[in-house]
């Protein structure tokens, strides 16, 4: 045998060959004016439209430095052709993220460059590769920026740092602005800002799921497990996906988080006020919707007097979390500065595990053989703890911490290479299912790998996105829905719980 | 869009939910389920009447575990479980359900 290592033979095509406008036909609903307007957007497309485009990239490229840095330092290398799961998983070549950004700075050279705007007026924009803004152009963009979860993939091997994902925001800033928005998103955000959270759920049916749930582990474990809602003076404030509430596997997380915080005997509460902690402003590239679902958890954070604030298992929510959420709603000066500002479940959790704090079984995992999929916003756009790549290890702590069987799936398909599920960014919709079915194929073919080879059963996540999107799309790669399992559903199960007074 | 049910015409979204809760009728359900080749059967039927009672009440559709716990409690505990709603309504009973209820479709990260 050779003195050296064998390159392992992989399967056939790597890259898959291009099939053009493959996924051209995939446009999501429109949304109807009453959604658009209630977040301050025009209802229908306004006239004079394509000057209106102008305008607001002209605002845009103004605000932030960096839509215009992105916009100008592309050098077509080609390095990021290949990384994106929804160029992996349709072949279409305008999934490749240079080709997707380019139907923005196509336009964005007719107007905004010297040569762009030399050539287009000579009527030979495609000199420079510059294009006016038209119809034809807008449908391109509202179908092909709906197939971008902003997961920033591509970024990571991006010589020159382009975020696609901005790109990805402004198209449908952009779009937003002359009155072409999409229903799943803006939908969502008129919940949020009229009821508290993306699902409409308000505080009665919020109070009566609750209650079914303390008797739920009641009876399952004999210890009577608070799940506090608009409690006044609790110590911390969680704030977590409407879907944790509402959905499986989400809804096992949720319990886990409660049992933990029985175990830390630390008060805690949700808010009915702030009970959403997906922020769906930053899919659509609005600061200032982003700005105002976030005041939502200043709010509740100042009138329930908490000490600290805790998100639970959300990857997007995190990002604004960890990112953003200073200058979106702080300064946070009145919570307990010994405290991260805000801290993850996860971190929460692991902390309590390194103090010795947490008692458990680990044989109730038993039956499970788990990986771990990174949450593209988590892994790419956030830390943990107060070492670089924290947010990648410590999810994997607390699994190894209550489960016996833990094997990764293959380094280039996680950690800050990680896929997306798929469904991230806006995508998570029904009238997308043919992209989000396609674009999972990558990390269902990782998944598939250490199936094979290690005996992986189930997966975890601590994304609300991830977990919907696997347990929709995962069966059409031949797996079973309840394969995809929330991070704190194994720490729910292994966990060993004290009667308290 | 809409769906006809004997002669008259229901309003529906671009998805194929109800656009008012209040026209709702147990035809209206027949047909949705019909057109996606469902015959309703009386366990079907048990989920929409728990799924309506709930809407009128919280002006929600209930969570999972609220859901299950109802079915359980009513039908059997062999049948308080998802796999079982699922073998009803294949598409999720959260949202395949609350399309024949004529209740609005659940949105968000779910």
């Amino acid at each position: 045998m050779a003195d050296f290592e064998v390159p392992e033979l992989q399967e056939i095509p790597l890259v898959p060959h291009i099939k053009e406008g493959a996924m051209a036909h995939s446009q999501p609903y429109i949304a109807k004016a009453p959604f658009q307007e209630a977040l301050g957007f025009p209802g229908e497309l306004v006239e004079n439209w394509e000057e209106k485009v102008y305008e607001k990239m002209d605002d845009l490229r103004k605000r932030y430095r960096s839509f215009q840095v992105y916009l100008d330092s592309c050098v077509k290398c080609g390095a990021c052709t290949d990384k994106c799961h929804y160029f992996l998983g349709t072949a279409d070549p305008k999934n490749m993220p240079v080709a997707r950004q380019d139907l923005l700075r196509k336009v964005y050279r007719s107007k905004f460059t010297f040569a762009g705007k030399f050539w287009t007026k000579l009527g030979m924009p495609w000199m420079v590769g510059a294009q006016k803004m038209d119809k034809g152009v807008l449908d391109e963009w509202y179908s092909y920026f709906h197939q971008c979860s902003q997961c920033r993939r591509c970024s990571v091997y991006c010589p020159y740092g382009i975020d696609t994902a901005e790109i990805s925001m402004a198209a449908r800033e952009i779009m937003d602005s002359i009155g072409v928005g999409q229903k799943y998103c803006n939908e969502i955000l008129g919940k949020v800002f009229k009821i508290g959270n993306n699902l409409g759920l308000p505080q009665p049916a919020l109070l009566n799921t609750l209650e079914g749930l303390e008797e739920e582990v009641e009876e399952d474990t004999g210890v009577a497990v608070k799940f506090p809602l608009d409690v006044k003076g609790a110590d911390i404030l969680l704030v977590t996906p409407s879907a944790d509430f509402f959905a499986e596997p989400h809804v096992d997380g949720l319990i886990g988080y409660a049992k933990v915080f029985h175990e830390s005997g630390i008060s805690w509460t949700i808010s009915s006020y702030a009970s959403e902690a997906g922020n769906f402003g930053m899919f659509i590239g609005s600061y200032e919707t982003m700005r105002k679902a976030a005041q939502r958890i200043r709010k509740a954070a100042l009138d329930l007097g908490v000490k600290r604030i805790v998100f639970g298992e959300c990857g997007h929510a995190w990002r604004v979390a960890y990112s953003f959420l200073n200058t979106l709603a702080g300064p946070w000066d009145f919570l307990d500065p010994n405290y991260p500002v805000p801290q993850h479940i996860c971190e929460f959790t692991h902390d309590l595990i390194q103090r010795d704090k947490l008692t458990f079984d680990k044989s109730a995992n038993d039956h499970r053989v788990m990986t771990y999929h990174d949450s593209c916003n988590v892994a790419r756009g956030s830390r943990m703890g107060d070492k670089p790549g924290g947010q990648m290890e410590i999810p994997r702590a607390v699994i190894k911490a209550c489960c016996n069987n833990f094997h990764d799936m293959p380094p280039e398909t996680i950690g800050e290479a990680t896929f997306c599920c798929g469904g991230g960014g806006g995508i998570l919709t029904d009238d997308l299912m043919e992209i989000r079915v396609k674009g999972a194929q990558p990390r269902a073919e990782a998944l598939k790998q250490v199936t094979e080879n290690n005996g992986v059963t189930h997966m975890a996540a601590i994304c609300a996105i991830c977990k919907s999107q696997f347990t929709k799309v995962l069966p059409y790669y031949g797996f079973t829905m309840d394969q995809i399992v929330s991070v704190h559903q194994l720490v729910s199960d292994a966990i060993v719980l004290t009667k308290k007074d | 869009m809409g769906i006809e049910v004997n002669g008259k015409v229901f309003e529906t979204d671009e998805e194929g939910y109800l656009s008012n809760l209040n026209e709702w009728t147990p035809e209206v359900a027949t047909a949705m389920a019909k057109d996606e080749d469902v015959d309703l059967s009386e366990s079907h039927w048990q989920v929409i009447n728990f799924l309506r009672e709930y809407y009128e009440e919280y002006q929600i559709a209930p969570a999972v575990r609220v859901l299950t716990k109802a079915i359980g409690k009513k039908l059997g505990p062999d049948k308080g479980n998802s796999k079982y709603l699922y073998e009803l309504f294949p598409y999720g009973p959260g949202k395949q359900a609350c399309k024949y209820a004529g209740l609005p479709k659940p949105t968000g990260c779910v």
